[in-house]
């Protein structure tokens, strides 16, 4: 089953919102309520990111019977250094967006405590995609 | 699952029901649906919040209550009273006057449910420090909003406190202490008086418990009726009550908004109202909100005042057990006597937790992940035929609803108005059909021929 939600950049008040869906979805499909929390957490950090970066990006959301595949995929800034990124505390936030409780660097590292697989790529000046696999069982 | 069975102390009057679909549109768990023209609760999705009861315009939702006369097969019979309770009166009818009428209606003994939040309060911070790792912690406190989470927040069970409420505690308590006085279990009958539905669903299923502590529930409105009728028919001949016992601010305000969050240090948030308590609920799950402490969630809107038993304007309410809570601590300040419960404390304290809370969602469309991902399929496609305008007149609230109904068997796609013009205009069925199903959804009586020049 595929699904796609659209993420618009720097609209931090619509953050959530694909996320939220996807909770949604996963409730009905009859997760295990951690798994849901697991994997909503993962796609919430990685919509706000995209929000607070990019342009504007997608969420495209493939549930298989024993995983579920998320690939967020935004045209924006890109990372230059994906090690650096994924470093505790690390953050390029501006004032104004760590003003309003977000960017205090947890965001990847977060991702990845949340999900059991996690690939991510990036060009400077195009874009950044990131992939999230969560196994359902 | 911890019953098969349900008990809600709401019900639907069917020979008042006009099958309006107010109720239906407000439910919060979507546990309404319109049938043969009479509103239909599911008692799976039922969380006892009483929003239908306050949306009915005429009256045909109501609480169900215990016969009163009940509480004479006892010996001992304890009225455990709300402190919104004493909120209800105007200022000239005295706590003493009331408690004295109360007991009058054949009541041995008075006591209000609110005197153990001090007890409650010490445990609860105890608790918090020994579990800390279950942070954020949402209070017990409210019926509704344990069951709300079971059904819709299953991932959040576990952050629901684990200790008994007020009521349950004070039932505990006064229960030990009549039988210290000499009493048998069976003398004994503790009887709630409630300003809510959910209470009453709290004690007849309790959740995390194996049975109530409470023998019957009496609503509020019952006594409210039964105090000012006697005061204002002056029959009370004597006061029998005796005024003198303390109660804190805490315990006054404990049933009131930021009852319980005000007690605790770090980050504690106070919220009422039903929806507003989901909008929270839903940022809780996402991790949208972090580092809070302690979450107070309370169904109604002004938490207590606002009960759908209440008979005051909450507001009013409010002002007065402010006014009763500054009136006790400037005139009672220091407690001089030792007080009673504090005898009790050991016993309570072993006795203040209860078991596990189980989820029990109500969103899930199949235990079977494989079915649920096809009628999950199953539901878009038939999404897309549907209006999307919810009007509700399938007996369903939403189109969504209507969709779901349908793949889980329990409606038919031709309820919905707008394909029965279809199929009608494309000759697939007649339009008698298409009228039997309104008929069914919306039963006989609302198609009787009317005569606008009768009106």
């Amino acid at each position: 089953m595929k699904f796609t939600f659209f993420i618009e950049g720097e609209n931090f008040s619509k953050a959530g919102t694909a996320s939220s869906e996807v909770k949604k979805i996963l409730k009905q499909l009859n997760v295990d309520p951690k798994i849901i929390k697991r994997t909503v957490v993962s796609l919430y950090e990685a919509e706000v990111n995209v929000v607070a970066h990019a342009f504007e990006g997608n969420m495209n959301v493939e549930i298989f019977p024993d995983k579920i595949v998320v690939r967020i995929e935004d045209k924006g800034p890109g990372i230059p250094d994906i090690d650096k990124a994924m470093e505790k505390g690390f953050s390029t936030a501006t004032p104004k967006v760590r003003e309003m409780g977000f960017g205090a660097g947890m965001g990847l590292p977060n991702i990845k405590k949340n999900s059991d697989e996690m690939n991510i790529s990036s060009k400077v000046n195009v874009g950044t995609k990131l992939e999230i696999v969560n196994y359902l069982k | 699952m911890e019953k098969a069975h349900f008990y809600h102390a709401l019900k639907v009057v069917e020979e008042v029901c006009i099958g309006c679909t107010h109720c239906m549109n407000v439910c919060p768990t979507s546990a309404i649906r319109v049938k043969n023209g009479i509103a239909d609760i599911n008692k799976n999705a039922c969380v006892d919040c009483g929003e239908c009861l306050n949306s009915c315009p005429v009256n045909a939702i109501i609480v169900e209550q215990d016969d009163f006369s009940q509480i004479f097969h006892y010996k001992q019979r304890v009225a455990l009273l709300p402190t919104v309770l004493l909120g209800q009166f105007p200022d000239d009818i005295s706590e003493k006057q009331i408690y004295s009428v109360i007991l009058e209606l054949g009541f041995t003994h008075v006591y209000e449910v609110d005197e153990t939040a001090d007890i409650l309060t010490e445990v609860t911070k105890t608790y918090m420090q020994k579990h800390h790792q279950e942070r954020p912690f949402i209070s017990s406190f409210c019926p509704a909003i344990v069951r709300l989470i079971q059904v819709k927040f299953p991932a959040l069970v576990e952050h629901i406190i684990h200790l008994k409420p007020v009521i349950d505690i004070s039932a505990i308590f006064y229960r030990e202490k009549l039988k210290n006085e000499g009493f048998s279990d069976d003398e004994v009958g503790i009887f709630y008086v409630t300003p809510c539905a959910a209470k009453i669903a709290a004690v007849k299923s309790p959740v995390g418990e194996d049975k109530s502590f409470i023998d019957g529930v009496i609503n509020m409105d019952f006594i409210y009726n039964k105090v000012l009728l006697s005061i204002k028919q002056n029959k009370s001949k004597e006061l029998k009550y005796e005024l003198n016992k303390h109660i804190s601010r805490r315990s006054i305000g404990w049933t009131l908004t930021n009852g319980e969050a005000s007690q605790y240090s770090g980050r504690c948030l106070a919220i009422d109202e039903i929806h507003n308590v989901i909008e929270v609920l839903e940022k809780l799950e996402n991790e949208e909100i972090t580092d809070v402490d302690f979450i107070e969630l309370r169904a109604c809107d002004h938490s207590c005042a606002g009960g759908v038993l209440t008979t005051e304007n909450r507001f009013l309410a409010i002002e007065r057990l402010r006014k009763r809570a500054d009136w006790y601590h400037r005139n009672k300040p220091i407690i001089l006597e030792k007080k009673e419960i504090e005898e009790y404390r050991p016993y309570l304290l072993e006795n203040i937790s209860i078991k596990s809370i189980e989820p029990r969602s109500i969103l899930s469309l199949d235990t079977d992940m494989m079915e649920a991902m096809k009628k999950m399929e199953k539901i878009n496609r038939i999404l897309k035929v549907l209006p999307s305008i919810d009007c509700g007149a399938c007996g369903a609230p939403r189109c969504q609803a209507l969709a779901e109904d349908v793949v889980q068997g329990k409606a038919k796609m031709t309820q919905c108005v707008f394909l029965q013009k279809m199929l009608t205009k494309e000759g697939l069925i007649t339009p008698q059909e298409s009228f039997d199903i309104s008929e069914n959804t919306w039963g006989v009586k609302r198609f009787e021929k009317k005569n606008i020049n009768d009106h």
